[in-house]
């Protein structure tokens, strides 16, 4: 469904991704782990459009995305949650809502959809008409997840989800992706908490220093000796769980 | 006395404002304060007091005309002086907006001449009593057009697709950009939007003063700035609040201290607001 060939991509002069060659499959839940610095938001970026691409090749659903600007790629089918979640702080959740639905024509349709995602998420209904930043960091998140939801979008990426929530907050973020999962929404995942991502997902990637450095199931991800080592801190899991 | 000069002051305040309000929304999704608002302001008048002048329009026609070149001229700017400028330094595009005001007066000049030109068209002037004021017509009518213009846009911003979209650029651009919003269309939109209005106040006052000229937009352009300021520029509230305390302030100032000083009134302000309270009076409010 989303194939990436060979991408490179960087800020300035600077390169970051020095080649990346990753895919995922329409229903899939992919997810792309490593630590700061790897690449990874750079990717989703990259993808999304916000970066311009300087070699490779982004293809989705069959046609060719790497030239085209994030307000039209968004119009093919494939949605980003920013990270840090950035919702629109002062205007109201409803109208964060409204926006992720911006450039569909299916009014009606739309109104439908924004009435499902605050019952999906009753959290955002009971604040409605409060503007989005008086939310806390994992209503925040949600919002943007729904937001991101409203465009209808064939494949979801999500950049971090978890960052900066409490270990309570990332089970119910995780157990709305697991719905999503579960509906057949294709997800593209970066994550530093790699546990949570991996336990979801159904392949990985790992990502270091602008390259894809393994790929492979996630289950056979959560076994690999290198990836528990640098990713999971094999030896501390007693004290996390 | 002491209302007479209110009601003078809140009737020039209104144009203040409706010029602050193009500065403020540029400023909001651009980061740009584009010097040559007052320009458009001098625009709108001359176009609406040239086609009245011709005799074969209507006077809302003409009111609508001058509104539009307005407008018009404001996209072009956008366009010439900015689009090609943008992720440069910012003082750069504020160089371009004042090399552009001194081209659109000059313009006028070449074109107009020097000379005030009086609106073409007599409004019979009607002093009526209202609550024991004495209420001048025009001044009510004109002030009545202001505010309708700021909630049409204050309802805009608020309720209507496009005006929170341009809200979302003026927050986050990049993230409004993921939202599928075209941000240079917005962009383009908000030069529109505030030339109209700026457009608006210049019919309005060259009807008031009865005086329309080349260099008409520079005073009410640095006032309106001043208002913006005031406000807490980016902040539309606080650009009508800011435009209608400076034009009331001005006022008074020219009745109980001096009339010389009428013009001093608002950059006293404007350095008295960057000196003690740079992030404007509506600061900590709602932004939007």
């Amino acid at each position: 469904m989303l194939k990436l060939t060979s991408v490179q991509a960087g800020y300035g002069r600077l390169p970051v991704l020095k080649g990346i060659s990753l895919h995922v499959r329409q229903g899939e839940v992919v997810c792309l782990i490593g630590g700061n610095g790897a690449g990874k938001t750079t990717t989703l970026k990259a993808i999304a459009g916000l970066l311009p691409i300087r070699k490779g090749q982004v293809e989705f659903a069959g046609r060719d995305l790497t030239r085209l600007p994030p307000e039209q790629i968004v119009r093919r089918g494939l949605a980003l949650v920013p990270e840090g979640r950035r919702v629109f702080a002062t205007l109201s959740v409803t109208a964060n809502l409204e926006l992720g639905a911006f450039h569909r024509q299916d009014k009606k349709e739309v109104r439908q959809d924004l009435e499902e995602m605050l019952a999906r998420f009753p959290l955002l209904k009971e604040r409605a008409h409060q503007p989005a930043g008086t939310l806390s960091g994992g209503e925040q998140q949600m919002l943007a997840i729904a937001r991101a939801l409203m465009a209808r979008p064939r494949l979801l990426m999500l950049d971090e989800p978890s960052m900066g929530l409490a270990p309570r907050i990332v089970a119910q973020v995780y157990d709305i992706l697991k719905e999503l999962q579960i509906v057949g929404v294709t997800l593209l995942l970066i994550e530093q908490n790699a546990r949570a991502a991996l336990k979801l997902a159904d392949r990985g990637y790992v990502m270091e220093t602008g390259r894809i450095i393994l790929d492979g199931a996630a289950a056979d991800l959560r076994e690999d000796p290198e990836v528990q080592r640098a990713y999971l801190g094999k030896g501390y899991q007693e004290v996390w769980e | 006395m002491f209302l007479q000069q209110l009601l003078n002051g809140l009737t020039t305040g209104s144009a203040y404002a409706l010029i602050a309000l193009g500065y403020t929304m540029i400023y909001g999704i651009l980061g740009l304060i584009n010097f040559a608002q007052g320009e458009i302001y001098m625009c709108g008048a001359f176009v609406a007091v040239l086609l009245l002048a011709s005799g074969q329009v209507s006077f809302y026609l003409a009111f609508a005309a001058g509104m539009a070149a307005a407008a018009l001229l404001g996209l072009a700017l956008e366009r010439i002086a900015f689009r090609p400028l943008r992720g440069t330094h910012p003082l750069v595009p504020l160089i371009s907006a004042i090399g552009a005001s001194i081209f659109l007066q000059s313009l006028a000049l070449l074109l107009f001449g020097p000379n005030d030109r009086a609106f073409p068209m007599q409004f019979t002037f009607q002093t009526i009593s209202l609550a024991g004021l004495p209420v001048s017509t025009l001044q009510g009518a004109i002030l009545g057009a202001a505010l309708l213009f700021m909630a049409l846009l204050v309802a805009f911003v608020r309720y209507t697709r496009y005006g929170k979209a341009i809200v979302a650029c003026a927050l986050d651009r990049d993230t409004a950009r993921l939202m599928g919003i075209n941000v240079d269309r917005m962009v383009a939109l908000t030069f529109l939007i505030g030339s109209a209005l700026s457009g608006a106040a210049g019919v309005m006052m060259a009807i008031y003063y009865n005086a329309t000229y080349p260099r008409m937009g520079l005073l009410p352009g640095l006032k309106a700035f001043s208002a913006a300021i005031l406000g807490g520029v980016g902040n539309i509230p606080g650009a009508i609040l800011g435009g209608l305390v400076l034009g009331i302030a001005e006022s008074l100032g020219a009745a109980y201290i001096s009339s010389g000083y009428k013009d001093a009134v608002a950059f006293v302000i404007l350095i008295l607001v960057l000196l003690l309270r740079p992030q404007g009076i509506l600061a900590g409010w709602q932004r939007h």
